[in-house]
């Protein structure tokens, strides 16, 4: 037994049925998200005058911003990665998606030592309201960033045998994937401004 | 993963995925098929509405007969629950927060998404599977591991979550340890639906089969559909909350829990800042479209069963259609109507209101269309049917009475009483459960080709539909009298609750009633498994595309693939030599 439509695209609808599925999951996404943006913005209205800090006068705003152009450079390996297989130069993919994956264990080093000062400094979730939404969201997002990194490594070792029996197929997995990842930076181009800048 | 669990004992067996006999771990428990994991999610469904059921049966002891003793099951369940038989409140508490959390998102979403959706589904449209099987076993071991989670809840110090299914802060944060277990368990069931509903959608869009445009489809499917970008989009935020009251609960942050707070007595150990509004936001963001999550299913099959048996269209197809789909989006800004006691103000309670009222427009265009559906049918009164036709005036009444709640200044009386029980117990239980009875009636020949005994059926519905009045009905008397719906007495100790109190021992034998009530459904359901009638692939003479697949259909579904030639309902079409024209059946065959 065959499913229809999982590399070819079904002609009615133009789409294969995981590039369906992982708009839909980051349609989800958004919404979780999109739900802690929104329980920001209502505990930083409710907060009593003057007892929200100012993000840079307790967050690292050069190392953030550092952070914040590994994961865009990421993002342009990933597309990078794609477009290499679309031209059927496996080796240049290899070459891309490793650099993706290492990026994204540059961003979770710098990340680690951003938490690990605060933890020094006896900064923690329950210091006060700031803090909290600071550690959740990033956190979070933290673990979008680790489950991305899983699938592209994935992808760049043992999943990459795809690529022998069914390129389109594999090409399609590194393109969804790569949406996810994208996602996940959009997310971390939202967080920066509001946590640290604002 | 779930190939290793396959004991290879057919050594020629290299093309596992097509091989006929994928051995007994393959094919009953880590099964791929969407017919074995949908009877899967329903058979856990039905234990867990069982579990669900004897939690308030006893509960119902309790208000019938405050703090009398219980004999035999109350020392049963140990002194630190009920000591000498008489129940505490801490585990009346219990009780209620998991009899709520089971019923919703254990028993009837399962049953009637993982259960009927799974199993329905992509045979109504005639694909072969869902788009990913894979996924679709992961959204049930999740559901399973999250239900086995919740049970275990029982058992950790304290006690299982107490704060109600609602788990409002702060009362939730400074809980026992029984809610922290309560906050992982829906973190499972939430990924569950998660994967489920994107399977749902992506199959729905994908694998419908040539032929079969988007009205053509069954309206049990576009019910369905619906509901799937429900979970999909609602479920999100509740998860975010979650994990905000896991961390106020494990990390100590203040998300819901507001500057000098003092408990007992005592100022508790938070920083504060926090606004435990935040949390009936969110939670309620996810919980009112989840109330649709509940019933549209059933809209569904009752849709099904009533165009089968009143052997003519429904009434209104694509009007409904439009319906159901504005009152899936409707459904995501109505949730404060659940808030209007918060103090939140009168603008926002007027918005939430307004948006209330229109809400219930296509929820009557729903429920009208099916009863206009009846007129002029020749209507076969068989077990399904009569279970449809009783979730019409249930379901009425249940929404009815929502009307008075919608609005802020009727609220305010019966907002928390018995009232709002009665309400929404009219909705989910006579009303979302009758549903699910008539599917299992209807479908059971289709799964495993034999019918369920139709006399056994009524001896099933006709005491459950009397019991359930009897349940209900004194609810609202109840809440128009103003008896608040958390009393662990049932009012024994209210002054103004005297009037109505003696309606607690009607009611508690109407719930004890309705557990006997069940006891012909479960025999037939087994009994039917072996020595039910034997039937064709389409006995109740239907025209959706699953009656056209063996009973019960193989791995892969049908012989061959099916083409769709008309509209779902094409019931006493003039000309042809049948009451039926399935929706199959090419058109030379028509005639």
């Amino acid at each position: 037994m065959e499913i229809p439509y999982t590399v070819a695209e079904r002609p009615d609808t133009g789409l294969n049925n995981g590039k369906i599925a992982i708009w839909l999951f980051l349609a989800s996404e958004v919404m979780l998200f999109g739900a802690l943006f929104a329980s920001y913005l209502m505990l930083r209205m409710g907060a009593a005058p003057g007892a929200w800090p100012r993000g840079d006068s307790i967050l690292n705003v050069p190392l953030a911003t550092v952070n914040t152009v590994v994961l865009i450079t990421s993002s342009v390996t990933m597309v990078m990665a794609w477009a290499s297989l679309k031209r059927n130069d496996f080796g240049k993919f290899r070459l891309y998606q490793a650099l993706t994956v290492l990026a994204g264990f540059g961003f979770l080093g710098i990340k680690y030592v951003e938490y690990s000062t605060k933890f020094h400094h006896g900064l923690f979730p329950s210091t006060n309201t700031f803090l909290a939404i600071y550690f959740t969201l990033t956190g979070l997002h933290g673990l979008h960033v680790i489950g991305g990194m899983a699938v592209n490594a994935y992808l760049w070792g043992p999943g990459s045998k795809l690529w022998k029996t069914s390129p389109e197929h594999f090409t399609n997995r590194v393109e969804n994937s790569g949406l996810f990842w994208h996602f996940v930076d959009l997310v971390w181009i939202f967080l920066f401004p509001i946590l640290y800048l604002l | 993963m779930a190939t290793k669990a396959a004991p290879a004992h057919h050594e020629a067996a290299h093309d596992h995925a097509e091989h006929p006999h994928p051995g007994f771990w393959r094919q009953y428990v880590f099964s791929v098929d969407h017919k074995v994991i949908g009877i899967q999610y329903a058979v856990t469904g039905l234990l867990f509405l069982l579990f669900g059921f004897c939690l308030i049966m006893l509960m119902r002891w309790q208000l019938a007969f405050p703090g009398r003793a219980l004999p035999w099951l109350g020392q049963l369940l140990g002194e630190a629950r009920m000591p000498g038989g008489s129940m505490l409140p801490e585990f009346y508490n219990e009780l209620g927060a998991m009899h709520g959390t089971i019923m919703v998102f254990l028993g009837v979403v399962p049953l009637a998404v993982g259960g009927f959706g799974n199993f329905v589904l992509p045979l109504q449209i005639g694909a072969p599977d869902m788009a990913f099987p894979r996924i679709n076993m992961a959204s049930y071991w999740s559901y399973f591991l999250g239900g086995i989670t919740m049970l275990a809840s029982f058992f950790v110090p304290g006690g299982a979550a107490q704060s109600g299914w609602t788990s409002y802060a702060p009362l939730a944060v400074i809980a026992g340890q029984g809610q922290t277990i309560w906050l992982l368990g829906m973190v499972l069931l939430i990924t569950s639906s998660l994967l489920g509903s994107i399977n749902f959608i992506v199959t729905t869009v994908q694998l419908r089969a040539p032929g079969l445009t988007w009205f053509r489809l069954p309206f049990f499917v576009w019910a369905q559909l619906v509901t799937s970008f429900l979970l999909l989009l609602a479920f999100p935020p509740l998860e975010a909350a979650g994990i905000m009251q896991l961390m106020d609960r494990v990390a100590g942050s203040s998300f819901f829990m507001p500057s000098g707070l003092v408990v007992s007595g005592q100022q508790v150990a938070y920083t504060g800042g926090g606004n435990p509004l935040l949390w009936q936001h969110l939670f309620w963001f996810l919980a009112h479209p989840e109330v649709y999550v509940l019933i549209l299913p059933a809209f569904g099959i009752v849709a099904e069963v009533i165009a089968n048996n009143t052997r003519k269209p429904v009434f209104g197809y694509k009007m409904m259609v439009y319906a159901v789909w504005f009152l899936g989006f409707m459904s995501f800004i109505v949730w404060a109507h659940h808030m209007f006691f918060t103090g939140m103000g009168t603008t926002m309670a007027a918005f939430f209101q307004t948006t209330t009222m229109i809400i219930s427009i296509p929820s009557v265009v729903l429920l009208s269309s099916l009863l206009l559906s009846l007129w002029g049918g020749s209507i076969r009164f068989n077990a399904p049917m009569l279970f449809a036709l009783a979730f019409l005036p249930m379901f009425g009444i249940g929404g009815l009475t929502g009307l008075p709640l919608g609005l802020s200044a009727a609220d305010i009386p019966l907002h928390d009483t018995y009232y709002v029980i009665g309400h929404f117990h009219y909705v989910v239980a006579p009303g979302t459960l009758f549903a699910l009875f008539a599917g299992i009636y209807y479908w059971f020949p289709k799964a495993t080709g034999r019918k369920m005994n139709d006399f056994l059926g009524k001896l099933h519905f006709w005491p459950s539909l009397i019991f359930m009045n009897g349940i209900f009905m004194p609810m609202f008397i109840q809440g128009l009298a103003g008896v608040s719906r958390r009393l662990y007495d049932g009012g024994a100790s209210y002054d103004f609750a005297q009037d109505v109190i003696h309606w607690n021992v009607f009611m508690s034998m109407s719930a004890w009633g309705l557990g006997l009530s069940q006891i012909p459904f479960i025999i037939n359901f087994f009994r039917s498994i072996k020595h039910g009638e034997k039937v064709g692939d389409n006995p109740w003479d239907a025209t959706t595309l699953e009656w056209a697949a063996p009973s019960p259909p193989p791995h892969g579904n049908f012989i061959t693939e099916p083409s769709v030639h008309r509209g779902p309902y094409e019931y006493s079409v003039p000309g042809h030599p049948s009451d039926f024209t399935p929706q199959f059946l090419s058109a030379q065959k028509a005639g």
